[in-house]
């Protein structure tokens, strides 16, 4: 399938938290947006995404998210949707952004 | 205020009992997400952006200070401290653990509140006007018919798979204070030529991405023939509303698709054969729930305090002109709690708040609250002389905010800081406007506004019915806002009107500043209100204040 548009990431809920979460390269999970593997090639994000729905005892709703390479080298979000999963709600500093 | 008989705990404590045991067979990996997905739903469990939200019903917005309290406790032992009151009168707690979620719902039970039908295809929590049985305009309580339509429609085993969710609300007055027109059922009291009171009945209403203003099918229903009335209606719904396409499964799309006459005339055919086949309820059950509802012993002591306390404190007096409504007993006022301070996230109530007014509902409003749809908490019966001490205790917690019925009582839907399904944030317009305009302090000035902002074409935030709508979508990866105007969610209702183009978030506070102008340099005198003024000189002034050369970015967007 090649190189995409965008790098992607995968990122799901974690079911007991309900938290969002990024898979890592090891097939781990974290919860910062920088930590998790990027892939340009299609095929591998299909791959990504195979191992994060092979873990439902861990995991809900797996999805590949569009990200850009930060100036860090780190996978930064690109929808604003993204963006606000990576910090919680916008209203008033708490949730994820607060946790930190 | 109704309270639970054996059969009632015990169903509740049994649904709790059965989530315990479905959570902790997801968690040890018996259920997949997808078997667990409508068992969670059942009980009112959402998982959403950032969390789990928990969506707890507060039937017909009624609460009492002990439920008050424990949704305090809730908040705060297994939440962040918060929470928050809806449009349909529900509070959603947006953090909890999976894992605590049994026990919050047991938690929830020692004081008679469940999250049952808080979700999924079936009869949702019935909503009343948040004035019921205080209103002076009221015919009469509407609560105790709204009970025995939570008791009839909870478990109905004809209708836990319907096409899709199903809205009912009802009022006993002739203002609308609870939308009913834009309700699946919509239900208004009214009385035949020889004085009895019944239903009006309303079908087909509904915001989200077909709004619709509902349409009367019958105009009165004795209350003896209202259950098997609203059974049939429920039945044809269930029969011939459309389940192939999930948005167009809604009764008003049955109901604009089939045409009132059409329909009509199946309703009653349904109803001819339920009549003769449906069991009333037991009279002795009918009559505890009406007994329930007897209004609270009012004192009728005369005093002077309340107008002493207008006369000398100009804040108060403030607080009295928005926030104090008439009440059917002319010693008492109906206190409305605005949850929209300037700047705060409308409909959220700390945990703190929560027990402040659990306390002054207990101590000065016969142990009775409200929420109503417009998020904001209600105390129904306070004695007039009582309201000076409430508004001083409401003021130290950060609870006085006079502005009920004006421009910064706004109502906003959680939008992208908290929903899924959200395609935009709502709370932060909502924070700007009621900023912006409180700088300018022209909202009195301004008078009864209410603008209504949601964050997708779902319609939580009813933005179809404010007089200003808001609706916040995604244009190609960037948060653009369309405005209605002219929407009203009242007996009078009305779709609003999109005025065009939406507006990209900077341009909308400079767009509904241009509308405001415009309203201030038309309206005739300051006593024509903005809808008024509205429905007088249409759309044009409007649009062309807002889509002209100041604004022309806003027609690229």
């Amino acid at each position: 399938m090649g190189r995409q548009k965008h790098p992607q990431i995968v990122t799901a809920n974690d079911l007991f938290e309900g938290d969002v979460i990024y898979l890592t390269g090891e097939g781990g999970w974290t919860r910062i947006h920088g930590e998790a593997a990027v892939t340009h090639d299609a095929d591998e994000a299909q791959r990504l995404l195979a191992i994060a729905q092979a873990q439902p005892g861990q995991i809900v709703g797996a999805y590949l998210a569009d990200a850009t390479i930060g100036a860090d080298g780190r996978p930064q979000p690109v929808h604003f949707r993204e963006a606000f999963r990576t910090r919680g709600p916008s209203n008033y500093f708490h949730g994820k952004q607060a946790e930190a | 205020m109704y309270a639970y008989d054996d059969f009632d705990a015990d169903f509740v404590r049994a649904r709790v009992a059965d989530f315990r045991k479905q959570v902790e067979r997801r968690i040890d990996g018996s259920l997949t997400e997808d078997e667990f997905k409508p068992l969670r739903l059942m009980n009112g469990l959402y998982l959403q952006l950032h969390a789990y939200m928990l969506r707890v019903a507060i039937p017909y917005g009624t609460l009492n200070s002990r439920q008050m309290r424990q949704l305090a406790m809730i908040a705060e032992r297994w939440d962040k401290g918060y929470g928050h009151f809806t449009t349909r009168q529900n509070i959603q707690f947006n953090w909890p653990k999976l894992k605590d979620v049994p026990d919050i719902l047991d938690a929830l039970a020692d004081v008679e509140m469940h999250a049952i039908q808080t979700s999924g295809n079936c009869i949702r929590n019935v909503t009343a006007d948040h004035f019921a049985g205080a209103a002076a305009d009221e015919i009469e309580d509407p609560r105790p018919t709204a009970e025995l339509l939570r008791q009839w429609s909870t478990d109905h085993p004809e209708f836990q798979f319907l096409p899709r969710k199903f809205k009912i609300a009802i009022t006993g007055s002739p203002n609308d204070r609870a939308v009913t027109k834009a309700h699946d059922i919509g239900l208004r009291m009214v009385r035949n030529q020889a004085g009895e009171p019944g239903y009006e009945v309303i079908v087909g209403g509904g915001l989200g991405r077909t709004p619709m203003i509902g349409k009367t099918v019958r105009d009165f229903v004795p209350k003896a023939d209202l259950l098997p009335y609203l059974e049939a209606i429920l039945r044809v719904y269930n029969l011939a509303g459309r389940r192939d396409n999930k948005y167009k499964a809604r009764i008003k799309i049955l109901v604009h698709e089939t045409g009132t006459e059409d329909i009509t005339a199946m309703i009653e055919e349904a109803f001819a054969e339920q009549k003769a086949l449906f069991q009333a309820p037991p009279a002795d059950l009918v009559a505890r729930i009406e007994a329930a509802f007897a209004p609270p012993d009012f004192d009728n002591t005369q005093s002077l305090a309340f107008d002493r306390a207008q006369a000398d404190d100009p804040v108060f007096r403030s607080f009295v002109e928005t926030n104090v409504t008439e009440h059917r007993n002319p010693a008492y006022g109906i206190v409305s709690v605005s949850l929209k301070p300037v700047g705060g996230t409308p409909g959220d109530a700390s945990a703190e708040q929560m027990r402040v007014l659990a306390d002054l509902a207990e101590r000065y409003g016969h142990d009775e609250l409200r929420v109503s749809h417009e998020q904001n908490i209600i105390l129904p019966h306070v004695r007039k002389a009582d309201i000076p001490a409430v508004h001083a205790a409401l003021k130290e917690a950060g609870l006085a905010t006079a502005n009920i019925g004006l421009l910064s009582d706004i109502i906003a839907c959680p939008g992208m800081d908290y929903c899924a399904l959200a395609t935009a944030r709502s709370i932060p317009i909502a924070q700007e406007i009621a900023t912006h305009f409180d700088a300018l302090k022209l909202e009195r000035e301004i008078g009864p506004l209410k603008i209504k902002i949601s964050g997708c074409i779902n319609a939580c935030g009813h933005h179809h019915v404010g007089h200003i709508g808001i609706l916040g979508l995604d244009k190609a990866g960037v948060e653009n806002y369309q405005i209605t105007l002219g929407g009203d969610g009242t007996e009078t209702a009305t779709i609003g009107e999109r005025t065009g183009p939406g507006f990209a978030a900077d341009d909308l506070i400079p767009a509904i500043e241009a509308i405001i102008d415009t309203y201030l340099d038309l309206r005739h005198t300051a006593d024509e209100t903005f809808l008024d003024a509205y429905r007088r000189l249409g759309a044009a002034p409007f649009k062309d204040a807002i889509y002209d050369d100041r604004h022309d970015s806003a027609r690229a967007a």
